[in-house]
C-alpha cells in the first residue's frame, strides 16, 4: 500500500476533487488541446502571456486523478512565472518522474509538486501526470498563433 | 468451489482448468494474480506453449516448398492445423480457411481484396455503432480509396443494435455488412442470424467479427451462414500473432489477392503471374507456422473441455459478477443488453477508470481500462473510458469476489 498511498496523497485527492483554475480564459494569448489517446483523458489550456511571464492560467477537461491533479497544481505553479522558467520546470518535474527511484531528488525545491514523485513507482501513469505539461508546452510554442478563446 | 448450474457431473472443473495454466500461477505486487482481461487477451494453457515449443525443437522447417522429410513435417501440421480451425468453425473445405495475423489483419485483407473486386464510389459499406476499431478504420480506408459511404446501425442505451431502421439502412448500394458478434466494450451478443438471414434476403454478404464470440460461445459457418468470419487466436487461448479469415469459397475465389509475394503464385513471369489456388492466394510470405500449429492446439483444448461447459461456466461468473459488483455504491455497468457475454463494462462513481485499474493492479487484478478499442461505444454513452472486467474458462467466483473487495479498496482510497 505504500506505493498506493504515496501515488493517491491527499493534496492529489482535493485537487482532483476540487481543481484550481479549473476554467476557461477570456483574452488568453495562448492556448492548446492536450490529449491521451491511451486514457481518453484531454484538456484545453488557456493561458495570458504578457511580457514574458504567465500572468493568468486556466484549463478544463476530462481524465483521471493524476492528469486532473497535475493541471490544477501546475496552473498554481507556474503562474507568475516567466515562460522560460515555466519549461525549465517542466524539464526538472520530467526529470522528477522519470528519473531512477534510487536517485535521490532534491523534491522540497518543487513545492506542491512534489506529490508526484510517486507516479515514478508507476511508469504507465506518468503521460498521465505530464500530459498538462506538455499542453503549456505546445501552447506556449504556439505563439501568437495559437488559437485565442475570442 | 464450483458454482456452475450446469448439472452435476458435467460443470466444468476450474480448479483442473487453473492447473493447466502456468502463468495463473504467478503473483503481481505480493497478491496472488487475478486476471480479468481475457477479452483483451487470454493466457494460454501448457498444451499451447509446448505445442509452439515442441515445432521449433522438432517440425520446424519451410512449408509447401522443399522435397526433403522435416518439410514434409512441418507443411504436416501447418495444414493439419487449418484443417483442425476448418472443423472448430464447421467450414465446408480448407480452402475457405485463410491464416493471417489476427482479426485486424483478416478484415484488413478482406476490405483490400473485397473492396476492389466489388465495391465502387456511391456504394455502402454497413457496420454497427459497437465495432471495435479494427472492423471500422478498414472500411473507411476503402470508402477514402473508392469514394463508398460507411453507414452505421445505432444502439440503444442498453447496449443492444436498434434494428427498426434496417430496411432504410440495408439497401442495393448496401455491398457487405459487418457486424461484430459479441462487442468487446459492452458484452452485448448480437443477433446475428437473423441479421444475416435479413442481409442475405436483400442479396448482401455479411462479414462476421468472431475475436469476442469464438472463445465463448464457438461460431458455426454453415448454421449461420456468414460470407466472411474474422478471429483471432490470442483471444482463444492460442498464440498472437496468429488469426484466421474464413470467407464462403465462392467470394474468395472472386478476390484478387491482398499481398503478393512467395508462396501465393501459381507461375511468376515479368509477363504474366498467376495464383495460386485457396487459401494459398491469400498467403503470401512464411506466415506464423508455430502459430498455426499452437492455434490448433488451443481450438482442440476448447473442444476438449466442451464449448457449452465453458458457456455455462462463464454465464455464471457473469450472473455473480453483475450481482456483486452492482451492490458497489456507485458503480454502474455499463452495457446490460439481453443477450450478454462475460464482460462487465461499468465506471465507478465519478473516479476516473485508470485510477480504478492502478488501484486494482495493487491487489494483483488485471482489468482493462479505457476507451476498449471502440472508442464510438464511449461517445454514444458520452464517456471517455470505462473499467472492464472479462471472464475466460479459468475465472472463478473467489476471483470475482477479489474484485469486489479491490473497488471497495479504490472507494476508500478515494475517500468515496
Amino acid at each position: 500500500m505504500t506505493a498506493l498511498t504515496d501515488l493517491y496523497q491527499e493534496v492529489i485527492l482535493d485537487h482532483n476533487k476540487s481543481p484550481r483554475n479549473f476554467r476557461a480564459l477570456e483574452g488568453a494569448t495562448h492556448s492548446g488541446i492536450g490529449h491521451n489517446p491511451l486514457c481518453g483523458d484531454q484538456l484545453t489550456l488557456y493561458v495570458v502571456v504578457d511580457g514574458g511571464v504567465i500572468r493568468e492560467i486556466g484549463f478544463q477537461g476530462k481524465g483521471c486523478a493524476i492528469s486532473k491533479a497535475s493541471a490544477s497544481l501546475m496552473t498554481e505553479a507556474v503562474k507568475g512565472k516567466t515562460t522560460e522558467e515555466a519549461e525549465a520546470l517542466f524539464t526538472r518535474f520530467h526529470d522528477l518522474l522519470t528519473g531512477p527511484p534510487d536517485v535521490k531528488t532534491d523534491a522540497k525545491s518543487f513545492g506542491k509538486l512534489a506529490v508526484f514523485s510517486g507516479v515514478r513507482e508507476f511508469p504507465v501513469r506518468v503521460k498521465c501526470a505530464t500530459l498538462a505539461w506538455h499542453t503549456l508546452h505546445s501552447a506556449l510554442a504556439g505563439g501568437g498563433a495559437a488559437a485565442s478563446t475570442e | 468451489m464450483k458454482s456452475t448450474a450446469a448439472p452435476a457431473g458435467t460443470a466444468l472443473d476450474v480448479a483442473a482448468v487453473r492447473r493447466d495454466f502456468p502463468l495463473l500461477a504467478r503473483t503481481a505486487h505480493g497478491h496472488p494474480l487475478v486476471y480479468l482481461d481475457s477479452a483483451n487477451t487470454t493466457q494460454k494453457p501448457e498444451a499451447v506453449i509446448r505445442a509452439s515449443d515442441r515445432f521449433y525443437r522438432e517440425q520446424n522447417a519451410n512449408i509447401h516448398r522443399s522435397t526433403y522429410r522435416l518439410s514434409e513435417e512441418a507443411t504436416a501440421a501447418y495444414e493439419g492445423a487449418r484443417e483442425t480451425v476448418r472443423r472448430f468453425v464447421n467450414a465446408r473445405s480448407t480452402r475457405e480457411i485463410v491464416f493471417t495475423r489476427g482479426t485486424t489483419e483478416s478484415i484488413n485483407l478482406l476490405a483490400t481484396s473485397f473492396g476492389q473486386a466489388f465495391v465502387k464510389a456511391g456504394d455502402e459499406i454497413l457496420i454497427t455503432g459497437m465495432e471495435h476499431h479494427s472492423n471500422i478504420v478498414p472500411w473507411q480506408l476503402l470508402c477514402e480509396r473508392t469514394g463508398a459511404k460507411l453507414r452505421v446501425i445505432p444502439l440503444d442505451d442498453r447496449g443492444d443494435l436498434i434494428l427498426d431502421d434496417l430496411g432504410r439502412l440495408l439497401t442495393e448500394r448496401t455491398k457487405l455488412v459487418g457486424v461484430v458478434h459479441v462487442s468487446n466494450a459492452l458484452g452485448t451478443i448480437n443477433p446475428v442470424k437473423a441479421l444475416i438471414g435479413y442481409a442475405h434476403g436483400k442479396g448482401v454478404p455479411v462479414l462476421l467479427d468472431g475475436a469476442q464470440s469464438i472463445p465463448h460461445l464457438g461460431v458455426d459457418v454453415a448454421a449461420l451462414d456468414c460470407d466472411f468470419l474474422a478471429f483471432s487466436g490470442h483471444k482463444v487461448y492460442g498464440p498472437t500473432g496468429i488469426g484466421v479469415l474464413y470467407g464462403k469459397e465462392s467470394w474468395l475465389s472472386k478476390m484478387p489477392p491482398y499481398q503478393g509475394g512467395g508462396d501465393m503464385i501459381a507461375s511468376v513471369s515479368f509477363e504474366k503471374t498467376t495464383y495460386a489456388e485457396l487459401p494459398a492466394k491469400f498467403e503470401a510470405g512464411t506466415g506464423n507456422l508455430a502459430g498455426a500449429v499452437a492455434l490448433g492446439t488451443a481450438l482442440d483444448y476448447v473442444t476438449g473441455l466442451g464449448l457449452p461447459r465453458i458457456a455455462a461456466h462463464e454465464k455464471d461468473l457473469l450472473s455473480y459478477a453483475t450481482a456483486r459488483l452492482s451492490e458497489i455504491p456507485g458503480l454502474r455497468i455499463i452495457g446490460t443488453a439481453r443477450e450478454k457475454a462475460s464482460v462487465v463494462s461499468f465506471v465507478l462513481g465519478d473516479i476516473h477508470p485508470h485510477d480504478v485499474g492502478t488501484i486494482l493492479d495493487q491487489e494483483g487484478i488485471c482489468i482493462r481500462t479505457g476507451h476498449h478499442c471502440a472508442q464510438p461505444v464511449m461517445t454514444r454513452y458520452d464517456l471517455p473510458a470505462t473499467a472492464r472486467a472479462s471472464f475466460g474458462l479459468y475465472n472463478t467466483r473467489e476471483e470475482v469476489d477479489a474484485l469486489a473487495a479491490g473497488l471497495r479498496k479504490v472507494l476508500e482510497v478515494f475517500g468515496a
